[in-house]
């Protein structure tokens, strides 16, 4: 792979470029100008900026073949529907974060400045074929999230989650970053490709290796939240900022997911007999740890909190699966999971009350009286992440691409796919307490009155919910889109998977 | 489908225009009738915007016909059936590659264009009729959500081009018929209904599950064209057995003998609902449904006989409990149960084009009559309301002269009664005569007269259906002739200022009526037979040959019926039907009215008929009554409150362990998750390094 030259490189982050720049005119444009509407402005650019960002991964994705990448960008499919994916949600959190912002009185510039840097380091996730690169996107993520959980510094409750973020953030992160270290040592080389070809011809420390490769897992896997590192999540999303949390439940779990997948197809495949076990073990965990424990929470944000590690759970499935089906359902799943969990964020954030006071299922109460459009918006998204039939729209269509990748892959994984179908099971037990209340009881007097919902928080509720509909009724597209999409470590079928043991 | 090569861009936005209009004429109802419901959190009173509903409501479903239209003038004009294409659904991995189970195939072939038009041209007279029926409910834009959307899934239903997407319209059409039965589910007997046609409709539609699993086990096709031609190197065991499990779903949506009960019960909805769904449309897709499965049927003479011989008995009794109801909704419900029976009759002799045929006209006279009465009860209760006074404005013994106030919907009452009773040249002669005539034909020696059904002999079956038939026409002629006499004829029986306050139809409720009039008076030119050549012959015989007639023919006589024979059952029915109106003129004549308030219940073999044979009392001690009892003390006692006990339930089992488990773990200390994380990491190096 020759070198491009340095506008062929710029063209190959473009994306991460007009997002970083977009980020300082947003930050600028909430120190300039007359005080009244700056921060209006700022998430104004912020939004325009994750549009075009949107709109270029699309046009990459549409148009003329893509060049082959680097050695540690990659230029492929993946990378450009999952960068448009992050765009998207980016865009989303901005508007949320915005009205949420307003409604706690504490609207600034710098939450969507840091909404965009944070969307920068996911965005390049999704490309990294180098560790450096991936440690760079990871901590660029990682580093912006930390501030947006804490910018209501007014409140105790986000203050003491973005520490705990912040400190078992920094934990896992030395994990990650001793894992690549013993990596780099044991196989000579940072770029994902080069480990690879380096396993596949025989380490000459494999202890190192296995060590290293250990201790990348973990990292890996605090960041998507599986279990057993798994623990920061509810804390941290029950004490961020209601907008804020969706941005996590979504788009930075999907980021994380993103390289979580393209490591252990490029550089660890050879030693997939190896890891495979554990991961099993991880998504198993996840998935029944998740569910079960979400049936006995109080507090909507803390059901979320768990419902996304089972979620988490259920994504593993499809990377254990190791394999193209496994790579297309992955992309599928992200899809719907983002579009239900930002969907229903955005009703949570029309009902918040502009205090920290965590919302209860009673928040929901009439909501079908108050307002239908979000009642029926709420009950799709809920739907879908339960991965009901038609009105759950597309999320039953996810979870059904998982399945079926989990049972057709080179081994079959049916033990995986029956726990996954079992807890998907219990998780109607919550998913079904959150709609109950909304559509089944009649509103109570808010104690503080509730602003009318802004049109943007409306239109995004409505417009995932539709989204989820539509696609629920012609999944095909999205099937063709994910599998378009498969990283181009599995074009050549998964021949190591041979080796993994059922 | 060998039509995709010819179906251009413009048949694809025709077809897709077809069923999107009356489901975008539901959305926007539904969110009128949303904005309405809010509106009235804090104005109770605030009016029901129906000239908005009416218009989206009768607009979306006019345009659907003009769209029907369309494509059926190019089908006319030789074009290929039109078949798009519109992604797929569930796509199933199999050795093959990604195949997929469910694709959203839509196909507007001769078969499907028929039901169409009926679907869109009968369903737009009766929307029409309903925007004066319904013009002071204050569900108004609810009600045209409702009866939009199940104009989509009909078409859903007749235009999918395999099981599933039919299966879809199905159970979407079921949906509406629940919605609209317990329309105004304040008074709970309404609710009640729409729950029993729900409950009895799943029994049926296991049937129709069992005989997809059944085909796609077999055949790896559920689509009809796949599915279809897959059977070919199926026993005829099986074949059998997939006609079967269709003719249980078949007989579930079409109200034929045992699931029947919930079609009188559904006259609990609105007038108009009763015409479209539960005569004109939705209870006829059983009947669609043999004819589009007719591969299926052909290649089993035993299921064939099944679907005939459950027509038959399904025909006289239905027509039997009609002769003693007196709610004028209810003759009717029970007389298009028996007349859905004849169609089953039609359709399972093998008689795919007479079926059909049955089915348009019935379509026609049946929504006038159930337009008509809807009309009547609209004037009585009119008037009731004027006149102050409590009344069963269904029942027909508060009825009876009312051809005086309301002389054009008696006029076209009269019509309606002679096509359904048979007399010629009305539409229902031709189609009952066609049914007849085949049954016959095919009794006299055919491959399903020499096949035999639970051990008779085909033939013997085949003379009982006909014999059945015959009774059914003659019973048909008394109850309508009944209905007709007691409520136009004779003196009024209620107070003279209700006779005074009763009025004819006019404006909306009325030339809906004229329309099915002439339909009704002309529709029997479709086929006409070769003996009565009084125009173009078996223009819809010919018109569903490329469908049917492979099909047809598989079944059909041994030899063609001699002229003399056709027309000596074609006078006897003409003779049987007049013979019938003699008796009703005759039993009726001297009828001393009763008042329906002191009406004592009947007694003997006529109370019998009016308690519709006690089935329902029967079904409610023998069947719902152990299975609540089941429910109850087995599923809901022990093993739902056991789940849910350990699931939820607030402090339920699982959910507070669940919480307990939260409790000693999440305990909100940042240093006790790292050892949590410490342990998971050694638990991770410990795996790997065993593993190497």
């Amino acid at each position: 792979m020759n070198a491009p030259n340095v506008s062929g490189m710029l063209m190959l982050i473009l994306p991460e470029v007009v997002l970083s720049v977009g980020a300082m005119i947003t930050l600028l444009l909430g120190v300039s100008g007359a005080d009244a509407g700056r921060s209006h402005r700022a998430a104004m650019a912020a939004l325009a900026t994750a549009v075009v960002g949107v709109v270029l991964a699309i046009g990459m994705l549409t148009g003329a073949p893509l060049a082959p990448g680097t050695t540690f960008i990659a230029n492929d499919g993946f990378r450009w529907t999952l960068t448009a994916l992050l765009c998207a949600g980016t865009g989303a959190a901005v508007v949320l974060t915005e009205a949420y912002d307003r409604r706690a009185g504490v609207a600034r510039a710098e939450t969507p400045a840091l909404l965009l840097l944070a969307a920068t380091g996911m965005t390049l996730l999704t490309a990294a074929r180098d560790l450096m690169v991936v440690f760079l996107g990871i901590e660029l993520m990682s580093l912006a999230t930390y501030v947006l959980v804490a910018m209501h510094r007014t409140s105790a409750r986000a203050a003491e989650a973005a520490v705990k973020y912040f400190l078992l953030g920094a934990f896992s992160t030395a994990f990650l970053l001793y894992g690549i270290a013993l990596v780099y040592g044991a196989t000579g080389s940072m770029q994902l490709e080069g480990i690879g070809s380096a396993v596949a011809s025989g380490a000459k420390l494999p202890g190192l290796l296995m060590a290293g490769v250990a201790l990348m897992l973990v990292g890996l896997a605090f960041k998507v939240a599986a279990a057993p590192f798994h623990l920061w999540t509810p804390d941290v999303y029950d004490g961020a900022p209601t907008a804020v949390t969706g941005f996590m439940a979504a788009s930075v779990k999907a980021a994380a997911f993103a390289i979580f997948l393209r490591i252990t197809a490029e550089a660890f495949a050879p030693l997939l007999a190896d890891w495979h076990p554990v991961l099993w073990v991880l998504a198993a965990a996840t998935m029944v740890i998740g569910n079960v424990l979400a049936l006995g929470q109080q507090q909507i944000k803390r059901v979320l909190a768990y419902s996304s590690i089972a979620h988490a759970g259920y994504l593993l499935v499809a990377v254990v699966s190791f394999s193209a089906e496994g790579a297309t359902a992955l992309v599928f799943y992200l899809v719907a999971y983002t579009l239900a969990t930002m969907g229903a964020f955005a009703v949570l954030v029309a009902l918040s009350d502009g205090t920290d006071r965590p919302l209860v299922r009673q928040d929901l109460a009439g909501l079908r009286e108050r307002h239908p459009w979000l009642a029926l918006a709420f009950a799709v998204c809920v739907l879908s992440m339960l991965g009901f039939p038609l009105a759950g729209g597309v999320g039953f269509f996810a979870k059904w691409q998982v399945l079926q990748a989990a049972l057709q892959a080179s081994v079959p994984q049916q033990t995986l796919a029956i726990v996954l179908v079992l807890s998907s099971v219990v998780s109607g037990g919550y998913y079904l307490g959150l709609i109950a209340p909304a559509f089944m009881q009649s509103p109570v007097p808010a104690a503080r009155p509730i602003p009318a919902p802004p049109t943007g928080v409306r239109a995004i509720a409505i417009a995932c919910a539709v989204v989820v509909l539509v696609l629920g009724v012609l999944p095909s597209s999205l099937t063709r889109l994910a599998q378009r999409s498969a990283p181009s470590a599995f074009a050549g079928g998964p021949t190591v998977a041979t080796t993994i043991q059922p | 489908m060998i039509a995709d090569s010819t179906t251009t861009v413009q048949q694809n936005a025709l077809l897709a225009a077809l069923i999107g209009l009356p489901a975008l004429g539901a959305v926007a109802n539904g969110a009128l009738a949303v904005q309405t419901a809010r509106t009235r959190t804090h104005a109770p009173d605030a009016p029901a915007p129906v000239g908005l509903a009416s218009m989206l409501g009768v607009g979306s479903i006019a345009a659907a016909f003009i769209v029907a239209v369309l494509l059926f003038v190019q089908l006319t004009s030789g074009a290929g059936a039109v078949t798009a294409h519109f992604g797929d659904w569930l796509v199933f991995p199999t050795e093959a590659g990604r195949t997929p189970l469910i694709a959203w195939d839509f196909t507007f072939d001769r078969l499907s264009s028929v039901l169409a038009l009926v679907i869109t041209g009968v369903g737009t007279l009766i929307h029409v009729f309903s925007v004066g029926y319904m013009n002071d409910d204050p569900g108004f834009a609810r009600y045209f959500a409702y009866l939009n959307l199940f104009v989509a899934f009909m078409l859903v239903l007749v235009l999918g081009a395999s099981y599933p997407v039919l299966f879809i319209g199905w159970e979407g059409v079921g949906l509406c018929s629940y919605l609209l039965i317990g329309f105004w589910f304040g008074e709970s007997a309404n609710a009640d209904a729409g729950r029993k046609a729900f409950v009895v409709n799943r029994i049926g539609d296991m049937g129709l599950i069992a005989a997809m699993c059944i085909l796609f086990t077999q055949t790896g096709h559920l689509d009809f064209a796949g599915a279809h031609a897959g059977l070919s190197g199926m026993s005829t065991g099986l074949i059998t057995a997939i006609g079967l499990a269709l003719l249980l779903g078949c007989a579930g949506k079409s109200a034929q003998v045992p699931l029947y009960l919930w079609l009188p019960d559904a006259m609990a909805g609105p007038t108009p609902v009763s015409a479209l769904i539960h005569a004109a449309t939705m209870v006829t897709a059983g009947v669609y449904l043999v004819v589009r499965a007719s591969p299926i049927f052909a290649a089993s003479p035993t299921a064939s006989l099944a679907v005939a011989l459950i027509g038959a008995i399904t025909a006289l009794f239905a027509a039997s409990i009609a002769l003693r109801q007196w709610d004028i909704k209810k003759v009717l419900a029970y007389s298009t149960v028996s007349q859905l029976g004849y169609m089953f009759m039609g359709v399972g002799v093998g008689a795919y084009t007479a079926g059909v045929f049955h089915l348009v006209t019935h379509a026609f006279f049946k929504a006038l009559l159930f337009l008509g009465a809807g009309a009547v009860i609209h004037a009585m209760h009119a008037a009731y309301h004027h006149a102050h006074e409590h009344g069963d404005a269904q029942d027909l013994r508060n009825m009876g002269g009312l051809r005086a106030a309301m002389p054009a919907t008696g006029a076209l009452m009269w019509i309606a009664t002679l096509a359904i009773v048979g007399i010629p040249p009305l539409a229902g002669f031709f189609s009952k005569d066609e049914i007849l005539v085949s049954v016959f034909a095919r009794a006299m020696g055919s491959p399903l007269a020499s096949a035999s059904l639970m051990g008779l002999s085909g033939q013997v079956v085949l003379f009982v259906v006909l014999g059945f038939g015959t009774i059914t026409a003659l019973l048909t002629a008394i109850y309508m002739t009944r209905l007709a006499l007691l409520a136009f004829e004779g003196p009024g029986r209620s107070s003279t200022s209700v006779q005074q306050g009763v009025h004819d139809a006019h404006g909306t409720l009325l030339w809906p009526l004229v329309a099915l009039g002439i339909l009704t008076v002309a529709g029997g030119w479709l086929n006409l037979p070769a003996l009565i050549p009084i125009g173009p012959v078996g223009v819809l015989e010919h018109w569903l040959e490329p469908i049917v007639g492979e099909t047809t023919r598989r079944l059909a006589p041994i030899a063609a019926l001699p002229h003399e024979q056709e027309l000596w059952i074609t006078g006897g029915a003409v003779i049987n039907a007049i013979f019938g109106i003699g008796i009703a003129l005759w039993l009726w004549r001297r009828w001393a009215p009763v008042d329906a308030h002191h009406a004592t219940p009947g007694t003997g073999f006529g109370g019998l008929l009016e308690r519709a044979y006690d089935v329902d009392a029967a079904v409610q001690r023998g069947l719902v009554g152990p299975v609540l009892a089941f429910a109850k003390r087995v599923l809901w006692g022990t093993v739902d409150r056991g789940v849910d006990g350990a699931l939820t339930g607030g402090g339920g089992g699982l959910a507070r362990a669940a919480q307990w488990v939260s409790a000693q773990v999440q305990v909100g200390d940042a240093s006790r998750y790292v050892w949590v994380v410490a342990l998971g990491v050694l638990g991770t190096l410990a795996a790997l390094a065993w593993r190497s």
